[in-house]
């Protein structure tokens, strides 16, 4: 048995004989070309192959993100300067696959250059030489394996094309090499929910049919285990999905204390079964590609609908969430320098006071035409005296629980002041990030600072969960880290009330709460909070709960 | 020449979707848009590999420039294209 390491990038456990990818073709050795224009038709119709075998991959693609880059990727194939440059290649003497792989060269040094976003992109440029020059030399398409039974797919790093058509019951789990925690492999794999680990070097020194096991939360990859581990790991798989799947009911710990499990919705159509509620309420959709801002008639319409849905319900609204880092064309702003630290969110209401008060007399009509329990929010909110104004305009709109997001330090230092005025604090954990992180979330580069379990983060969310506890007001979270379950332990453990996520993440966050005490989330939350590095705070966290729950057999009704 | 400068708006810069939609719509174009991103020689509008080897940011400077009938036309239609926020919201 050989332990390897890379980052978990999807969580859960996974076991079986390891596949990997196809390997790309090999380039032959360059030979004299004595008939140019039979290759400039062989790159021709290498495109035309290519393109369509890529469009249909985006056709059946079950992933909208997948099928996004695949089309894209279409598009490259067919670019015409990506044939013209081939031609001007094989009027200089290449053949073909050499020709292509020479001009998508070039821009894939333009995409490293570029770094970032692009940089990660490279493999998408990679993958598409590989077809083409497959398609030159009719060898078969590269791609994923088909043993014929659900094996672990491993490869340097997977491209949208190999990744699109996963099945989750054929491939178990998936491990690469490169990549990062931000690359397409892991959010495709959080997406598909198959377990996986990225950035583990070791393991392309495995040979194909050897057993291996996956652990997606620490990153741990073990190459040669037994066939009883590989049963074992899988049918603990099955058993937690099942468990999951039967999930139902209120957010809560093991000792029933209440932690609100609610959505994160931009519209009535992202209510995906049954929720407690909604904790974030996106009312951006609404006001996009417009020159006009929406009229109060159509806005009472549009929050009227989400509101009728859940009758009864708590559903806490955010107010316009824009401004120069997401501009609006009838906001008129001046383009600043620097976006994320200008005129957003709430501060759109010092220069459009009307924007705000429209809102606010449109969502109090929509309130009084349902019994919907209706709060509203303002995001980017960094004073107590911007609480302060805020509430008294929704109390003016006769809305009567206003509160305020939590995204910048200056606000989460000073939770205790700001819940005099507000009714309650929801913390949005990404922009807070950015903020206390000085990263700006688009940097892939600077991932590892945006990383939830930053001890300096918990240290302003626990903040936030303790100014709530004392003033007796409700401390939520409506950041991506709410729908991590083992994040979700220690913001109960904190003191924070609700957890919004994606409809889809709930069941597992539910389960999570559902094995632990309060008890022993504080226990947990104590663990992070006192660990000196993000990975020390995830493993002490992790460790903890492991160990908690493996004490006895876990149901969740 | 009918040429124009904008700052890209898209929240992820003239990367995937936003790029995506900005070629499609250059193609559609009657006369032959080329974009160029500070003094970097101008690339065709409507070549995906070209606008992505960009590596446009949002807020990156971008000048669109294009000749012949309906050269006006086609430059504003991209430029407005591209001030705008191509990406879906998020949170």
């Amino acid at each position: 048995m050989r332990e390897l390491r890379g980052i978990g990038a999807s969580p859960g456990g996974a076991a079986g004989p390891v596949y990997r990818l196809a390997p790309p073709p090999a380039l032959p050795p360059l030979v004299e070309t004595v008939d140019p224009e039979a290759e400039k038709t062989a790159v021709r119709a290498a495109a035309v192959a290519v393109a369509a075998d890529l469009a249909r991959r985006a056709d059946t693609a079950l992933d909208a993100t997948a099928a996004e880059v695949l089309r894209a990727q279409v598009m490259m194939a067919q670019d015409e300067t990506l044939i013209d440059a081939a031609d001007i290649a094989i009027d200089g003497g290449a053949d073909a696959p050499h020709a292509i792989t020479d001009v998508l060269a070039g821009h894939r040094a333009a995409f490293e250059a570029a770094g970032g976003y692009l940089a990660e992109r490279v493999s998408d440029l990679d993958d598409l030489r590989d077809r083409l020059v497959a398609a030159c030399l009719g060898q078969p398409m590269p791609g994923v394996p088909d043993p014929g039974h659900p094996y672990l797919l491993i490869a340097r790093d997977l491209a949208p094309a190999d990744t699109a058509g996963l099945e989750p019951g054929l491939v178990l789990g998936l491990i690469t090499a490169e990549g990062g925690p931000t690359s397409h492999t892991a959010i495709l794999a959080r997406t598909l929910g198959i377990p996986a680990v990225v950035r583990c070097p070791g393991i392309l020194d495995v040979t194909d049919g050897a057993l291996a096991s996956l652990d997606g939360t620490n990153g741990v990859v073990v190459a040669g285990v037994s066939a009883e581990t590989v049963t074992t790991v899988n049918a603990d798989r099955l058993a937690e999905i099942e468990r999951r799947a039967r999930s139902r009911g209120p957010g809560r710990t093991a000792d029933g204390h209440p932690v609100a499990l609610l959505a994160n919705i931009g519209s009535a159509r992202d209510l995906t079964g049954e929720v407690e509620g909604v904790g974030l309420f996106r009312t951006e959709l609404l006001y996009l590609d417009r020159s006009d801002p929406p009229s109060h008639e159509e806005q009472v319409t549009a929050y009227r609908d989400v509101f009728a849905a859940l009758p009864g319900r708590k559903i806490v609204v955010r107010t316009l969430d824009a401004g120069a880092d997401k501009p609006l064309p009838f906001l008129r702003l001046a383009v600043e320098p620097n976006p994320a630290l200008g005129i957003r969110g709430l501060r759109v209401a010092r220069q459009t006071p009307s924007v705000l008060t429209t809102q606010l007399a449109a969502i109090s009509a929509a309130a009084a035409a349902t019994d919907a329990d209706v709060w509203v929010m303002a995001p980017m909110v960094a004073t107590a005296a911007e609480a302060a104004a805020f509430t008294e305009s929704c109390r003016e709109h006769g809305l009567p629980t206003a509160g305020v997001m939590i995204e910048v330090p200056a606000a989460a230092l000073r939770a205790s002041q700001v819940l005099r005025h507000a009714d309650f604090l929801s913390v949005g954990t990404n922009d807070l990030s950015q903020y206390t992180f000085a990263a700006d979330r688009m940097c892939g580069d600077l991932a590892d600072l945006l990383d939830p379990w930053q001890p300096a983060l918990i240290a302003l969310l626990a903040v936030c969960a303790t100014a709530g506890v004392e003033a007796g007001k409700p401390v939520g979270v409506c950041g991506e880290s709410a729908a991590d379950p083992d994040f979700a332990l220690v913001l109960a453990g904190l003191g924070i009330t609700s957890l919004s996520m994606a409809p889809r993440s709930i069941p597992v966050v539910r389960e999570s709460l559902a094995a632990h005490t309060l008890h022993e989330c504080r226990q947990i939350a104590e663990a992070a909070l006192a660990a000196p590095s993000p990975e020390a705070a995830r493993a002490a966290a992790v460790g903890a709960s492991r160990q908690l729950r493996s004490g006895d057999g876990v149901s969740v009704r | 020449m009918p040429t124009r400068t904008v700052l890209v708006g898209s929240a992820s810069g003239l990367h995937a979707r936003p790029a995506a939609l900005f070629v499609a719509e250059a193609a559609k174009q009657p006369v032959l848009v080329t974009i160029r991103s500070g003094d970097k020689k101008p690339v065709p509008a409507r070549s995906m590999l070209a606008v992505l080897s960009l590596g446009a940011k949002k807020g990156t400077e971008v000048t669109l420039e294009a000749d012949g009938d309906g050269a006006q036309a086609a430059v504003d239609t991209l430029a407005e294209l591209l001030e705008r926020d191509l990406d879906a919201v998020d949170a």
